[in-house]
């Protein structure tokens, strides 16, 4: 009996071992929640094609950039992109991956999805506190259609730190001056008002269940779980709804080529079809990598991505990046990293 | 015969020293592994609390004794303030709340189970409170926020609000609007979680009163309610008090169920309808994208939550101490 448990432990741990042996030859990457259904996605179609696998953590930006410091993975993701000074301490190239879009979710009797049109101003009040119900005179002005509530506006918004958080406040620090001075942007910001739920599921549970609830979430969940969206007013003074065209509208309007570290937040973005809130998330490589040959087959798996993962990106509601930047970025990467 | 057996036993002589000193040198080794696991644990323990102390100390050095009296919460700005008592209010309103609620039911249920429960009837029910202790906690956080939130919602909040929120002084504690994700509905998860400890450990000692006590009692004419009170209970106060501090342990590091359910709001209001936090669901939502002092600030909750539940235990400790030399035992 002994002995066959023995056998069975030392045979557990060989195969243990060949597991690890396996896992080894596999990229390994780690950093943000947001892009990982596509990466992961990404990773099953490449190793199907290729054999080579992916091991992706997705355990948030911050931990992520933290791991490619330390040289842990061989790529780092993040959805608040480095500073160009950060970068060149640390010796880092940043490029943007793939793109997605926040949308504002609303939970309102007999309204449909789109028909309730904010500002960002509007919405940054909303967040500070300042508008608290529905009928409020600034949501009523740009809804002369819509039947509104006399209702306690209940705001809903993320408890962890997040890039969908990112990029939300720094839409609304954009907009509103009055944010900008009070709380300003951040992955995790100190909120006037509101109930804080974790990860974008969460919120978008919560907002499904309370009447009278608005939050933000990535434009896939709200898609995925029927919830009711709400049209912005953009920089140029439009009313846009959350399509694909409004999203790559404001990624094309985007001047990527003079930031440097492509350090370009997408938000508030010119251009009378653009969204106002869509968002790049970023990879993160050393210049000088320790193990050449993984980050040749890094840069392998990206340089595959933008070509063929497109149209996967767009299943998921994520949004590819352009021909232009991805031309730019392969640039860079012969320029900057010393894979060979 | 005498003499093969006589040599025998001085062949065997020589063996029996030689077997004495094996038990010796087991009896050494099986006593120097223990103390080893023992020393470990102390060891285990030293290091997390070193470890902590070294990950907080940017945050100790910045914030000082502010950190306990502060209740804003902002990481992000140039110069990050960060303040702990929504966090500690929180933890301590939760447990408290759930100890509230916990303690009778749990004790009551174990009366019932060892004094009143028909005997066939006591295994199944005894078996489905347990069965309450090994559903994992995320399972509880997503029935509160799913299930139990909008129930509380739109019938136990607003009664009480209606009832109690007029009354001067606890109406602010009692203040709407009711909201799906409170302190109030935390401390209702907890107490759920928490009542299987309390159950099973007072049904367990409960069990230990000798029977000649509660009969001799009975034969005097005690209804079952003075037995309880006057013989089971005063019996066996020092395993049901056991028993409630471990449970309010488990209610003060509770991480996932309540993160999922309180509101993660650093704000203290008062009402326990708005929501709040707590030392661990902060942790738990903020950890893994903090850098920098954020994260320094988030290890010195922990070192908090650690003297927190330290103090508790030793309070308890005090407390059991204190009951025994009463009872003269």
């Amino acid at each position: 009996m002994m002995k066959t448990m023995i056998r069975t432990g030392a045979l557990a741990i060989a195969g243990a071992g060949f597991a690890v042996a396996a896992l080894a030859a596999d990229l390994t990457g780690a950093g943000a929640t947001f892009p990982y259904p596509i990466y992961s996605k990404w990773a099953d179609a490449y190793k199907k094609e290729t054999g080579v696998g992916l091991n992706y953590q997705s355990i948030g930006s911050g931990a992520g950039i933290k791991q490619i410091q330390s040289k842990t993975v061989v790529f780092g993701a993040t959805d608040a992109p480095l500073k160009a000074d950060q970068l060149d301490k640390d010796g880092l190239v940043q490029w943007p991956m793939v793109m997605g879009a926040i949308v504002p979710v609303v939970n309102l009797d007999g309204v449909k999805p789109g028909e309730l049109t904010l500002d960002g101003a509007t919405l940054a009040d909303i967040y500070l506190g300042k508008v608290t119900k529905w009928d409020a005179p600034a949501i009523a002005k740009l809804n002369p259609a819509v039947k509104l509530p006399a209702a306690d506006i209940a705001v809903v918004r993320r408890s962890d730190g997040s890039g969908t958080t990112f990029n939300f406040t720094d839409y609304l620090a954009k907009v509103s001056p009055d944010w900008q001075s009070k709380v300003g942007a951040g992955t995790a910001v100190e909120w006037p008002v509101g109930v804080g739920a974790k990860g974008n599921e969460g919120v978008a549970g919560n907002v499904a269940q309370t009447k009278n609830a608005i939050g933000y979430v990535e434009y896939a969940y709200a898609k995925q779980n029927n919830l009711t969206h709400a049209a912005l007013v953009n920089a140029a003074g439009k009313t846009v709804q959350p399509t694909m065209a409004a999203f790559q509208a404001a990624a094309a309007n985007a001047d990527w080529a003079k930031a440097p570290g492509y350090r370009v937040i997408l938000t508030n973005q010119p251009g009378e079809a653009s969204w106002p809130i869509t968002a790049a998330t970023f990879i993160l490589m050393h210049k000088k990598p320790a193990d050449k040959a993984a980050a040749a087959e890094a840069l392998k798996f990206f340089a595959w991505s933008f070509e063929k993962g497109g149209k996967m990106a767009e299943e998921l509601d994520y949004i590819p990046m352009p021909a232009s930047v991805v031309t730019l970025v392969k640039a860079t990467w012969d320029k900057d990293i010393a894979s060979k | 015969m005498a003499m093969i057996a006589e040599a025998q036993a001085v062949e065997q002589a020589p063996d029996r020293a030689g077997a004495l000193g094996v038990f010796r040198r087991s009896d050494a080794s099986f006593y120097w592994l223990t103390r080893l696991a023992a020393l470990t644990v102390l060891a285990l323990l030293g290091g997390i609390i070193v470890s902590l102390v070294i990950g907080a100390w940017p945050a100790l050095t910045t914030f000082g004794l502010d950190f306990l009296t502060t209740q804003r919460w902002a990481p992000q700005l140039d110069t990050p303030v960060m303040g702990a008592l929504g966090p500690i209010y929180g933890t301590l309103v939760t447990s408290f709340v759930a100890m509230l609620i916990a303690v009778p039911v749990g004790v009551g249920i174990a009366i019932f189970l060892t004094e009143l429960c028909p005997i066939p009837l006591r295994k199944p029910f005894a078996l489905a409170i347990e069965l309450l202790a090994g559903i994992p906690s995320i399972i509880y956080g997503m029935w509160g926020f799913f299930v139990l939130g909008p129930f509380l919602v739109e019938t136990v909040q607003p009664a009480m609000i209606a009832a109690f929120g007029g009354l001067p002084i606890v109406g602010a504690i009692f203040a709407g609007p009711a909201s799906q994700l409170s302190l109030f509905n935390a401390a209702l998860i907890l107490a759920i979680m928490i009542l299987p400890f309390i159950t099973a450990i007072s049904r367990d000692v409960f069990a230990t009163v000798p029977p000649v006590l509660k009969e001799a009692a009975y034969g005097v004419g005690c209804t079952t309610w003075e037995v309880v009170r006057n013989v089971v209970i005063p019996y066996t106060r020092v395993g049901v008090v056991g028993g409630v501090m471990l449970a309010l342990g488990r209610a003060l590091g509770e991480t996932m169920a309540v993160t999922f359910i309180i509101g993660n709001s650093f704000k203290i209001t008062g009402s326990i309808f708005s929501p709040g936090t707590t030392i661990s669901a902060a942790i738990a939502s903020e950890f893994a994208e903090s850098s920098g002092l954020h994260q320094s600030g988030l290890i010195l909750l922990g070192l908090l939550l650690f003297v927190l539940t330290f103090a508790v235990l030793a309070a308890a400790r005090l407390m059991l101490r204190r009951l025994e030399l009463k009872q003269g035992r």
